[in-house]
């Protein structure tokens, strides 16, 4: 009886009425003739496109630029005497996920399963011989992790939490290197899938509480206060993100002193940090509008204070309510990393237009556009897509709708 | 003042509960929505350990009033004392009235996303900074008292509304408060389900708890009440002991809603 911590699941599910194929398939696509000419088109349309793909793929299309440049596309140019730092932050990171889903067990577990299926993947993949130990590696790593925090789960609980907070400083100084300890890596060099996945972490971890913010801002009684945040998310919302990142990069410098110079990277976190927070801000307001008034009335009631409330009280509810419409916002925030390209960085997309214009594939026929940039969208849909069905998961469990 | 309401002073002859000293006192308060005068000069004290229910037309100021107490509503003129400390815009007066004022609302509002045994101890531990043991062993008592301690792990949206006012009950009494306020406890409530949440208001009531009650359940109030007043207009038109309103109502506005709700 002292015990909070009970999970209650809800899931009730649905009884299978047991369908026959052929049931189905005339009942959905083809219970009329209208609805069988379209279903018949649309079927002649994929498959036919499906069959020029793959037989371009197969036969014509050139995938050594994508081959040969694998590495460039992982991590730009990274030098290669330091590489081992980046595997060691992705192990780390690796591990983490590992411990987390034996402690947490639930969506977290079900993270870790198909972060093992991937390295698994790419170890079967016909790669270098030490990139496919590495994988197998990671994917050992993962199920050790995974069976410590299974078997000591109270003891690694906060040792996890608090990795998981310094992980991103770790992770820098990995990657860019601390005087004294390990050479520095310019930032410049930072490249390929490694910095659009910093990017879009960093933007998606930092914009995270400034759009609850700004959220809150724009509720507050404080005229100074709800002007600035509506002025604030309006005029980020009218604007392109290619400007914000202009001009993150041509004025930030402006406001700072002349001896503080930041790098390219750090200006493009800035710029999609304060993009990003700007939608999500507006996703979170339409949260905190959906929880009723009562509810605040009975938290000041018992005497809780306005922060109290609104931590335990407002947040909860609100951001239970627009998960989706957050997780969405952090896809397009991956994708949107994207456009760093145009302050110049090379992240996963910069690195595609570097591949294309490489002198070796001018004698390639039409080019190896087509190719590269395919890759390259691969890359991107494999991510979002992942995002996109960790969401659905979230949903499924908070019972979203069903309240 | 312009419009003078006289006010007959309840002769307190014969009262259910022992009663103490003053412990709400309310001089000429008024408050205004916009242009709109919803309380025009309410005066009146409760005594520790009374119960007070009020009563009257909807619409006619009696959930404003009893919220102007722990200051959900603030009220605009008039002085509102509650346990010794004034009714002002100091933040630290308010969060200390609230600490001893429990309230229960006619839509419950219970926290969704908390289980019953959490939506009890959240304050204790938050704001009386008690332990989650402590608030724990205390939500079940708690429980047991309303009746139904088989519910604690269960979440809000799976009890019953009655079971539901009840927790709420329990929320409220976790504070252990000097005073309770209820609005309309038992309207939101289908009919077979309103006995039990006056169940454990008549037992609160007898454990000497000081409760204001807005309600329309007149059995209830005729059983429990020290003392009725008759909203009517934002203002106090009669009060007196449930024998004196239900037998010899002295105003024609107390008449005629009687014999509406009778
Ligand atoms: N927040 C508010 N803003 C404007 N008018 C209000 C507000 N709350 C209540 N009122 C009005 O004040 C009057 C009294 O309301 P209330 O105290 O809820 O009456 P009762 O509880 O007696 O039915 C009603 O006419 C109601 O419409
Ligand atoms: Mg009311």
């Amino acid at each position: 009886m002292s015990s909070t911590d009970v999970q209650v699941t809800q899931e009730v599910k649905q009884p299978r009425v047991a369908v026959s194929l052929i049931d189905w398939l005339r009942r959905n696509l083809f219970s009329n003739w209208l609805n069988s000419i379209i279903t018949l088109l649309l079927l002649w349309v994929i498959v036919s496109a499906l069959v020029r793909l793959f037989d371009w793929a197969l036969t014509e299309a050139t995938w050594t630029p994508v081959v040969k440049n694998l590495r460039l596309f992982m991590v730009g140019r990274y030098p290669g005497e330091a590489i081992w730092r980046v595997q060691v932050a992705l192990a780390l990171v690796l591990a983490l996920f590992g411990i987390s889903g034996g402690i947490w067990g639930g969506i977290t577990r079900k993270v870790t399963s198909g972060l093992v299926a991937a390295t698994i993947l790419l170890a079967i993949l016909p790669l270098s011989m030490g990139t496919r130990l590495y994988f197998v590696g990671m994917a050992v790593l993962m199920a050790l992790g995974f069976i410590a925090g299974l078997r000591f789960p109270r003891l690694l609980r906060w040792p996890a939490i608090a990795l998981w907070i310094i992980s991103p400083i770790v992770i820098v100084i990995l990657i860019g290197g601390i005087s004294g300890l390990l050479p520095s890596v310019d930032t410049s060099l930072w490249g390929g899938l490694m910095l659009t996945l910093m990017l879009a972490v960093v933007g998606i971890v930092a914009s995270f509480p400034i759009g609850v913010l700004l959220a809150l801002g724009r509720r507050s009684k404080l005229p100074v206060v709800k002007g600035f945040c509506v002025a604030y998310i309006e005029t980020i919302r009218g604007v392109p993100l290619v400007t914000v990142l202009f001009m993150a990069s041509i004025m930030l410098p402006l406001f700072l002193p002349a001896q503080i110079r930041i790098a390219d990277v750090v200006r493009a976190m800035v710029a999609l940090t304060l993009f990003s927070a700007a939608y999500l801000a507006e996703n979170v307001r339409g949260g905190l509008q959906a929880v009723p008034n009562g509810q605040i009335e009975a938290a000041r009631s018992l005497g809780l204070n306005v922060f109290q409330t609104t931590t335990l009280i407002l947040l909860p509810q609100a951001l239970r309510m627009v998960i989706p419409a957050i997780v969405g916002q952090f896809i397009s925030l991956f994708k949107d990393t994207s456009l760093a390209v145009v302050v110049g960085l090379t992240e996963l997309l910069g690195i595609a237009e570097v591949v294309i214009r490489q002198p070796d594939w001018l004698t390639v026929p039409g080019g190896v556009q087509r190719e590269v940039l395919l890759f390259v969208a691969l890359i991107y849909w494999v991510f979002s897509f992942s995002m996109a069905r960790v969401s659905y998961q979230i949903e499924r469990r908070l019972g979203v709708g069903t309240r | 003042m312009s419009e003078q309401v006289e006010v007959k002073e309840a002769k307190r002859s014969t009262p259910k509960h022992q009663l103490g000293e003053e412990i709400i006192i309310c001089r000429d308060v008024h408050k205004w929505f916009g242009d709109f005068h919803v309380l025009c000069g309410v005066t009146t004290s409760v005594r520790k350990g009374e119960v007070v229910v009020i009563f009257g037309p909807s619409g006619s100021g009696k959930s404003t009033f009893i919220r102007t107490i722990n200051r959900l509503e603030e009220h605009d003129k008039g002085q509102i004392i509650v346990d010794g400390i004034e009714m002002t815009n100091d933040i630290r007066n308010i969060d200390a009235i609230r600490r001893e004022v429990g309230m229960v609302f006619q839509q419950f509002n219970l926290f969704p996303h908390l289980t019953v045994l959490q939506n009890i101890t959240l304050a204790p531990v938050w704001v009386r900074k008690k332990t989650k043991k402590e608030a724990e062993a205390m939500a079940m008592e708690l429980l047991e008292r309303v009746g139904i301690p088989e519910q604690a792990h269960k979440y809000p949206g799976q009890l019953s509304g009655g079971q539901q006012q009840r927790v709420a009950i329990a929320r409220a009494l976790a504070m252990e408060p000097r005073i309770m306020l209820f609005d309309e406890p038992t309207s939101a409530l289908d009919p077979e389900m309103i006995k039990e949440v006056l169940d454990v208001m008549r037992e609160l009531a007898s454990s000497g708890m000081t409760m204001l009650v807005v309600t329309h359940e007149m059995g209830f109030a005729r059983e429990v009440a020290d003392r009725m007043l008759f909203f009517d207009k934002g203002q106090i038109v009669e009060q007196g002991t449930p024998e004196q309103i239900f037998s010899n109502p002295q105003h024609e506005r107390t008449k005629v809603f009687l014999s509406q709700i009778l």
